[in-house]
């Protein structure tokens, strides 16, 4: 029945370490674990195990597919973490909270699925087709910006690549291989110009 | 430090018909408040606490960690799961095939499990 037969039990020292490098990445970052500590262990034991499972930190609240291109926004940190916390001061599984919640000030709670069902939205351009590496062009069907006054977006030297897990911006070549606001990898990057 | 461990389940024969595939669900024994069905992940802490609180309310129900089903299995369960809740969100809790608790909310369980 398990699917994970034959696989090495996570052990409690696993889970305390992530715990650490989770907590001081967030940290660093202006984010916040929940500070519920035995329901955040609970939680990054959980990402343990699937990543026995599936190879990555699948949320531990979602039913995940196994195929990581069709999981990839729920690879933790999730697409909807952020807006998320924005909105309830919690993400889905409650891993990450607000300021708020640390403080005591607001409780975090079960929040409604911001996940489109049967999965995530259709990328802008992901990272598995890569630019050519020449000036970018203007996305499918987005008119050029032609107004006066306003630059000629289509012309610039540099694609444009947009974190999809914390909005982070960059123009360069290539997205970064780690996220330097939320850690997220590179795969979690959409060209967006 | 396995997901669910600590929980007082045993086996039992309980097979739930899911178009024409059979999934056998865990029994936690407690007070007859008729059929309660609970869908969970293993890996999920808000399913945990529901496990938990119906522990805690001793009552009697069935669960399924549906994380740890194989692929044809939890093809025919997401379906029944998705009757109650479309969202097909985790924990759902199904009473009485009549309504259900979609997420860990302990006030609205206490008031559908009286």
């Amino acid at each position: 029945m398990s699917s994970d037969v034959g696989k090495a039990e996570v052990t409690r020292g696993e889970v305390e370490r992530l715990f650490a490098r989770l907590d001081q990445e967030a940290e660093s970052a202006g984010y916040h674990l929940n500070p519920d500590r035995e329901f955040t262990l609970g939680l990054i034991e959980g990402m343990l195990v699937n990543e026995r499972r599936y190879g990555y930190w699948a949320c531990p609240c979602r039913l995940a597919s196994g195929v990581k291109k069709e999981d990839l926004d729920i690879v933790c940190p999730c697409d909807y973490r952020d807006p998320d916390i924005a909105d309830y001061g919690t993400c889905y599984c409650g891993l990450y909270v607000s300021q708020d919640v640390v403080d005591g000030k607001r409780k975090a709670a079960r929040i409604p699925e911001r996940r489109p069902p049967g999965g995530m939205s259709a990328p802008a351009e992901r990272m598995e087709e890569p630019p050519a590496g020449g000036p970018a062009s203007p996305m499918p069907g987005s008119p050029a910006p032609t107004q006066p006054g306003l630059p000629d977006l289509s012309a610039l030297k540099y694609p444009l690549w947009r974190c999809r897990v914390c909005g982070y911006l960059c123009a360069r070549g290539q997205p970064p291989e780690v996220c330097p606001i939320c850690r997220a990898k590179k795969d979690r990057f959409e060209r967006i110009l | 430090m396995s997901p669910g461990a600590g929980l007082n389940t045993a086996a039992s024969g309980d097979i739930v018909g899911l178009k024409g595939k059979t999934v056998e669900l865990q029994r936690v024994e407690g007070t007859d408040k008729g059929k309660i069905v609970l869908y969970t992940l293993s890996t999920c802490m808000w399913c945990r606490m529901m496990k938990t609180l119906l522990k805690d309310m001793g009552v009697g129900y069935e669960y399924i960690d549906v994380d740890t089903l194989a692929a044809e299995e939890k093809d025919a369960v997401k379906k029944e799961i998705k009757k109650w809740n479309p969202d097909c969100s985790y924990p759902t809790l199904v009473i009485n095939e009549k309504e259900c608790v979609s997420g860990f909310d302990e006030t609205e369980i206490r008031e559908k499990i009286k």
